[in-house]
């Protein structure tokens, strides 16, 4: 019934673990075509699979674990998920029912443990439930502010044996929920004339545009009005990174012109974006002489750390929509000429202090600098990969220097911030677009968290390509011990512990390369991407001291940052 | 300033544990709670009292409000209301004192609903500062055990809190 369920729902593929609790469910997918089943290696990387499959298509990510520690395993996936807003369900087995509370054999309270990281939690007490909970689950995954939704299954609602008559539901309604879909008219109206009489403007796009699939009407407004754009990490890609209207990422390490343009903005229209800690500063010290339009689907992440001037709550796409609308039939133009000047002071911080009119890191030295390689990986997949991500430095440069001009392309854990998940993710796009090319960006400490998937990959013939920037150290926690601990490296060292990934990749089937000399890099890197059917790691030495800048200086406003080590604002 | 959040929820297994933790995990305060079934057995009625800005209870406002479970909700303080918290209080009651704590209690308008030779039970009703101006009025050191049941509240006047 619940594989049914599934079916129905569209499930075309589950990332799980089997296990005691789950195992009538396990032996009712092996009875079955409809819905694949990918076999990981470890139940957190069946979420960040699940998780990665949803971010590249949209659609909602499934998960199956057993009860106990397949629960317990999968949470860390689900933090993720729910951090970043990403639609998930996720089916876990339970002890029997008259077992619950009783301490048995792989229990624990899955609803409990959950329930701080979850949009909503099920736990199914009757079996003629199943084909309900599933709708209401998958619906409320994915509507509104989406995240991750968990039913928890005692053994006994899936006993084979119990038959019941089966209908799945067409439609669903929940009287206690209903989602924001029209933004309020009157507000858009006003926010519409706010942004066209700014003289300053800057529009700050979030996650939540590329979740909301308003990439395109995004662009549209930007276009349109010839207004400067800056995304947030999880924005990225929603509006072509290649673009002169595009500043970079903005906050702690985004990029000089995004955070200056931001702080001497008079108007602000924020997207899908909720003013993270790591994109303010300083919430007091943020844009002093800006109003701000913030849009967003939930009413809660409006004026949460930055008073909004024109709250809008509304589905995105639906309120960009009106937006562009209304601004095609506005009389009233942007003005011209303080446009023009605008774009004049943002050319100038381009040209002092920006990424990408000329490198603002080491390129004379012999080592291979951090930014170079994912330069060299833009140029090998022609800034068209799904680039998925660990956590670091890692992240950092290649949130600055891979162009993303796509949405849901760039595939990684910004606000929790998981180690680990880069690999696991990697295979999830993989599973979703097969003829893709799908690349890791990760470093030599985050892919250990999750190796063991590399085992995964070869069981489905994912030709996943791992590129992993190895300066052997936790080079992010490094930077901040340089910076703020006098370069006391207090346990971000690996020393002579790291293993031999050329044979390590081989012991797994893969191919490993290890690249060390400058000159190679290029070509290294395009024959790794030669190697369509194969996956492959190249673990490229990279230099060891490197920083990612610019980086905001805590508690200070956004213009306040290191530009480099010796420079700041 | 304290508020009193009047919340109508859907009466299934867990919908209590989403609103609490909800408290815990975003660091708001709890001062009271009641909850109960309404007359329509499938909904509760849940009333908590707390304190914050503006800006914190426009926050607890909004996440109570995204909670699946959560129906409808209320801030009763924003406007006309009535407010009433039921207290059970025994108290020692021997001798001299015995006369007094009875004056004490017709004064607040209380009942004693269970006598002994040296002790009382009183009941009295009304809002929680009623209750505090009680106690303060027996004192210590007569008091042998206080119940509270929380606040609970109602909006005066034609607005109603249903479905």
């Amino acid at each position: 019934m619940l594989i049914r369920a599934l079916r129905d729902e569209g499930v075309t593929t589950v990332f799980g673990y089997p296990g005691g609790a789950a195992l009538h469910i396990y032996d009712a997918i092996f009875r079955q075509k409809d819905v694949k089943h990918i076999l990981v290696r470890h139940e957190q990387a069946a979420t960040h699979a699940a998780d990665a499959y949803s971010r590249s298509t949209g659609d909602v990510g499934t998960v199956l674990v057993t009860s106990g520690p397949g629960a317990t395993n999968a949470i860390t996936g689900i933090a993720t998920a729910y951090m970043d807003s990403i639609p998930m369900v996720v089916l876990s087995g339970q002890v029997v029912s008259e077992r619950i509370g009783e301490d048995a054999f792989q229990e624990t309270d899955m609803v409990g443990i959950s329930r701080p990281i979850v949009k909503h939690s099920f736990m199914v007490r009757d079996a003629r439930d199943i084909p309900e909970v599933i709708k209401k689950a998958y619906y409320i995954a994915r509507t509104g502010r989406p995240g991750p939704v968990v039913i928890d299954i005692p053994k006994d609602i899936t006993n084979p044996f119990d038959t019941y008559p089966y209908e799945y539901p067409e439609k669903v309604k929940i009287r206690s929920y209903t989602p924001a879909t029209r933004g309020h008219a009157g507000q858009i109206k006003k926010a519409v004339q706010l942004m066209l009489e700014s003289k300053r403007p800057v529009i700050y796009a979030g996650g939540g545009v590329v979740q909301g699939n308003g990439s395109e009407l995004l662009t549209d407004i930007a276009r349109k009005l010839n207004y400067p754009v800056t995304n947030t990490l999880m924005g990225l890609g929603c509006y072509p990174g290649s673009d002169r209207q595009f500043l970079g990422m903005l906050g702690m390490h985004g990029t000089y012109e995004a955070n200056m343009a931001m702080h001497n903005a008079d108007a602000i229209l924020a997207v899908g974006a909720r003013f993270d800690d790591r994109v303010t500063n300083a919430v007091n010290k943020f844009c002093p002489n800006a109003k701000i339009v913030h849009i967003d689907v939930d009413p809660a992440s409006i004026s949460k750390t930055v008073t909004a001037d024109i709250p809008i709550v509304g589905a995105v796409d639906s309120v960009l929509s009106e937006m562009l609308a209304l601004i095609g039939e506005s009389e009233q133009k942007p003005d011209a000429a303080a446009i023009k000047n605008w774009w004049e002071q943002i050319d100038e911080w381009r040209d002092s202090h920006g990424l990408y009119t000329a490198p603002r890191y080491n390129t004379g030295g012999e080592k291979i600098m951090p930014q170079d390689v994912i330069k060299a990986l833009h140029e090998v997949t022609g800034g068209d990969a799904y680039i998925t991500s660990d956590v670091g430095q890692h992240q950092m440069f290649a949130a600055q220097y891979y162009l993303f001009d796509k949405p849901r392309r760039w595939i990684n854990s910004g606000g929790l911030g998981t180690m680990g998940f880069g690999l696991p993710a990697a295979l999830g796009v993989q599973m979703a677009h097969r003829d893709a090319v799908v690349a890791c960006v990760t470093g030599e400490g985050s892919i250990q968290m999750c190796i063991e998937e590399l085992a995964t990959l070869t069981q489905y013939h994912l030709p996943v390509k791992i590129i992993c920037l190895n300066n052997q150290a936790l080079g992010m926690v490094r930077q901040w011990q340089d910076m703020q601990y006098d370069s006391r490296y207090s346990e971000s060292l690996y020393e002579d512990s790291l293993p031999d990934f050329v044979k390590l990749m081989e012991a797994y089937g893969h191919v490993g390369m290890r690249v060390t000399q400058k000159d190679d890099l290029k070509a290294k890197m395009e024959e790794c991407f030669a190697m369509k059917d194969r996956v492959v790691f190249m673990d490229i030495a990279v230099d060891t001291s490197e920083h990612v800048y610019p980086m905001q200086i805590a508690g200070a406003s956004m213009r306040d940052m290191w530009v480099s080590k010796t420079e700041r604002t | 300033m304290r508020r009193i959040i009047s919340v109508l929820m859907e009466n299934e297994p867990g919908s209590l544990s989403r609103v609490v933790g909800l408290f815990s995990q975003r660091g708001y305060n709890i001062e009271s709670l009641t909850v109960a079934p309404t007359e329509d057995e499938t909904l509760s009625r849940l009333t908590l009292t707390t304190i914050g800005d503006d800006h914190k209870i426009e926050q607890i406002t909004k996440h109570l409000n995204k909670l699946i479970d959560v129906v409808k909700l209320v801030d009763l303080t924003e406007g006309a209301h009535i407010e009433r918290e039921v207290m059970l209080i025994k108290v020692k009651a021997a001798g001299a004192q015995r006369a007094e704590i009875k004056r004490c209690v017709d004064i607040f308008r209380g009942q004693i609903v269970d006598v002994t030779a040296s002790l009382y039970i009183i009941q009295i009703t009304g809002t929680s500062d009623k209750l505090d101006a009680f106690l303060q009025a027996v004192g210590d050191a007569s008091i042998l055990e206080v119940v509270r049941s929380g606040v609970s509240g109602i909006a005066r006047g034609e607005k109603v809190l249903s479905l």
